[in-house]
């Protein structure tokens, strides 16, 4: 009984010891932990790009709804659909219908070139011609300042991120369509979602202007409940006059946010990978020092009799406690810096800007401690060692 | 150059501890070159574009497209040399993972336009007799495994062929080379006139013009000229120099270089910490040395140069190592398989990186060697 109790109490011991001699080694210790609160700070600050990203693309599906684009098309920007194949669309099973109808609106989908307030040159900026059921199926629109655009009219309404990020988009200017001045009659919101950096105005409008003749490019359809998907689906598949492709919002918008996803996490693992390498040996570094320097008093205490469990133990913890705060403050530098930091980018895929919040989630922050505190074990490790072998009678002898 | 066994000796002082900051700064250049090389990557070879080259657009959009007649409208204009068009196909080959771009032009004045893009004699010729040729750049190429004589499919995602079908397929007749290291061959041609005949729709209509002018220091004006001849139309254009057009596309992913050298400076502000701690930490411990140095003569200027100079050596071993490494390692190719044909270090980067590694040494050695210079003799031999 005694044997376990007197390993755990030297164990205590020893560790309380090291921590409390850091103060001596302060300005080592704290190169440590400043290296690696460096490599946390910019791992999660890659990451939390990637991720804001993400989050504004599954922001804007609702899980009930559904998309429906020309066969062979991934975009809506590469999409084509006839008005008649809109209206078959419109008419399938599966789809809500309210006072005014199906909940189905046939829309275009295109880019219009806008100065990017952030580098002052010109952006893919998205314009959707919508028709009047739009509102319907994605009914987390809110028109927060001016008003909702006139339908039959040139107006438009702007996304409240697409009027921050690109310049003339202010409420009461105007957007010039060829030689025409459309004016902005209103901001709206989208819970987050993408719809923020978009323009919106009547696809009726938007035609003429763009000519695409009497074509749209996606159905956005509001489905009597998710489980109406497949019966929806089915019906279209399965129709011979139309050749289309149906999909449910949150995976369209989980396919469209992938590639840039994925590039933005590769490169940032790459990164704070050898950034965690460089920071490894910086702590090493600063191990091996804190041994050499304590080497008489880890001596003196083998002597009195502690065992080189507790000593391997306590160079580990003292290591460790040097990463979690350096991962901590990371953290929380990454949290401060970034965390709701607005941006915008070319989504390749949909060959439009989107702009999005960095989001520095829970999750990220502790896979960073995570991360910086197996910097701390792997840069205790050889030290701990050496500490532990250490030969007590020329250690004695050491200066 | 006698100094120099000394400076090797106080290195070897404490191998691993040498061993370990060296290492530390070889990653942080191995960064370097990594960061370089993504930036390279995003700004898409603007250094590259051609100064004698505009581009005409569409001036709503790229996506909106332009009459194929404004060809012969724009090579009458004054200071313009030629014209030719190409249109964006946008299609997938297997799977939508591989992307690459995939444009029709005409042969021709294509290539005559881009005398970068090098095809042999007799590839351009089978170009020419084949109205279902396409070629394909050295790097395209070989990421596909592909060989002159293959048959490519690829499924049209924009352009339907005229039967309402997606498939299209290509003669794979010839595989261009780069003139210039990063010269983009990820891209594949195939000819206007097939596509011309064979898209449901769009007829007469394409994606966008490269103009090369007579006069490259007039291609501001001449860009407004080409902008002043379709304005009120009902397609107004707008042009400018290919570099503008590239640099513009580039921006529009964003600030990258921002992000980049921010990443840098917590790169090397941390190093720099982990080196500058060590050079201190070395001569914290040999105070006494030093002293002995001092008091057999060497004078406080000396002492505060043999410092320097070894936190320099450490600093640019370190440091050199790692540029080569990623240089190896980048020479290989860009991690994502061909989705960013600019991925490279270009050499006027590696000299930075070596002037950046003297930089670190001198930084992170000037507080200690300011300290071993002001060290006094007495004191020091005291400890």
């Amino acid at each position: 009984m005694a044997a376990p109790f007197n390993w755990l109490a030297q164990v205590y011991l020893v560790i309380r010891f090291s921590l409390q001699t850091i103060p001596q080694r302060l300005s080592s210790s704290l190169t440590a932990a400043v290296g690696i609160a460096g490599v946390v700070a910019v791992l999660v600050g890659v990451l939390s790009m990637a991720e804001g990203f993400r989050q504004t693309l599954a922001m804007s599906a609702a899980p009930d709804n559904a998309i429906v684009l020309r066969s062979g098309s991934n975009t809506e920007m590469m999409s084509g659909l006839t008005s008649d194949t809109a209206k078959i669309i419109a008419e399938a099973p599966g789809i809500a219908r309210g006072e005014n109808g199906a909940k189905a609106s046939a829309e275009l989908f295109v880019v219009i070139n806008l100065p990017k307030i952030s580098t002052g040159t010109d952006a893919n900026v998205p314009l959707r011609g919508v028709e009047p059921a739009a509102f319907e199926v994605r009914d987390r629109i809110r028109v927060i300042e001016g008003r909702p655009f006139q339908w039959g009219l040139n107006e438009v309404v702007v996304g409240a991120a697409a009027a921050r990020e690109f310049a003339g988009l202010g409420l009461g200017e105007s957007l010039q369509v060829g030689p025409e001045r459309w004016p902005v009659v209103g901001i709206f919101t989208a819970a987050g979602g993408i719809a923020e950096s978009e323009i919106w105005t009547d696809a009726a409008v938007l035609q003429p202007a763009f000519r695409r003749g009497n074509s749209y490019q996606a159905v956005f359809a509001k489905l009597s409940s998710r489980a109406a998907f497949s019966e929806f689906k089915d019906a279209l598949t399965s129709d011979p006059r139309v050749n289309v492709k149906v999909l449910r919002e949150d995976d369209y918008y989980a396919s469209q946010s992938t590639v840039l996803y994925s590039l933005i996490t590769g490169l940032g693992f790459v990164i704070g990978g050898l950034m965690g390498i460089g920071a490894a040996f910086g702590a090493v570094n600063t191990m091996y020092t804190t041994v050499s320097a304590r080497t008489r008093e880890i001596a003196t205490l083998r002597v009195l009799g502690f065992r080189s469990g507790p000593v391997v133990i306590s160079v580990l913890f003292e290591s460790m406690v040097l990463a979690l705060a350096g991962g901590l403050a990371g953290g929380a530098l990454a949290y401060l810096a970034l965390d709701g930091f607005q941006a915008a980018t070319l989504n390749w895929v949909s060959f439009s800007q989107v702009a999005f919040q960095f989001a520095v989630t829970p999750t990220l922050l502790v896979e960073g401690v995570t991360y910086a505190l197996l910097i701390g074990l792997l840069g205790g490790l050889l030290p701990a060692i050496r500490a532990a072998r250490m030969p007590v009678a020329t250690a004695l002898r050491e200066l | 150059m006698k100094y120099l066994f000394l400076i090797w000796s106080s290195l070897r002082r404490k191998k691993a501890r040498t061993l370990l900051t060296a290492l530390s700064i070889m990653v942080a250049f191995i960064l370097f070159g990594y960061l370089v090389a993504i930036k390279q990557a995003f700004s898409q070879g603007v250094d590259l574009a051609g100064i004698d080259r505009l581009v005409t657009r569409h001036k709503v959009s790229i996506i909106q497209l332009l009459p194929e007649s404004y060809k012969q409208r724009i090579e009458d204009l004054e200071g313009v040399d030629m014209a030719t068009f190409a249109t964006w196909f946008g299609g997938i080959y297997q799977k939508p993972t591989n992307f690459f771009g995939q444009m029709p032009v005409e042969p021709e004045p294509f290539l005559e336009m881009f005398p970068e893009y090098i095809l042999p004699p007799e590839q351009k010729k089978a170009w020419l007799d084949t109205r279902s040729g396409a070629i394909a750049g050295r790097a395209l190429a070989d990421r596909f495994d592909w060989k002159i004589g293959d048959r490519i499919p690829i499924q049209a995602t924009i352009w339907p062929r005229k039967d309402g079908s997606q498939s299209w397929e290509f003669d794979l007749v010839g595989i261009y080379d780069g003139a210039e290291r990063g010269t983009d061959t990820t891209q594949f041609f195939f000819r206007h006139d097939f596509f011309h005949e064979s898209r449901q729709f769009g007829s007469g209509l394409v994606g966008w013009y490269w103009v090369r002018v007579s006069d490259p220091d007039k291609a501001p004006e001449v860009a407004r000229r080409i902008d002043a001849e379709f304005a009120n139309s009902p397609a107004e254009t707008k042009t400018e120099t290919e570099g503008a057009f590239v640099q513009a596309f580039a921006k529009q992913i964003g600030n990258t270089g921002a992000i980049i050298i921010a990443v840098l400076s917590a790169v090397f502000f941390t190093i720099l910490l982990v080196a500058g701690n060590t050079m201190a930490q070395t001569v914290r411990e040999r105070t006494a040395e030093l002293a002995v140095l001092k008091a057999m003569g060497f004078t406080d200027r000396r002492v505060l140069g043999l410092v320097l100079a070894e936190s320099i050596l450490l600093s640019t071993a370190g440091g050199g190592l790692g540029l080569a490494l990623a240089w190896l390692l980048i020479s290989r190719g860009d991690p994502t398989g061909g989705t960013l044909p600019f991925f490279y270090i270009p050499p006027l980067q590696i000299l930075v990186g070596l002037l950046l590694t003297v930089l670190l040494g001198l930084v992170a050695g000037l507080l200690p060697a300011v300290q071993a210079q002001r060290l006094q003799v007495a004191q020091g031999l005291r400890r």
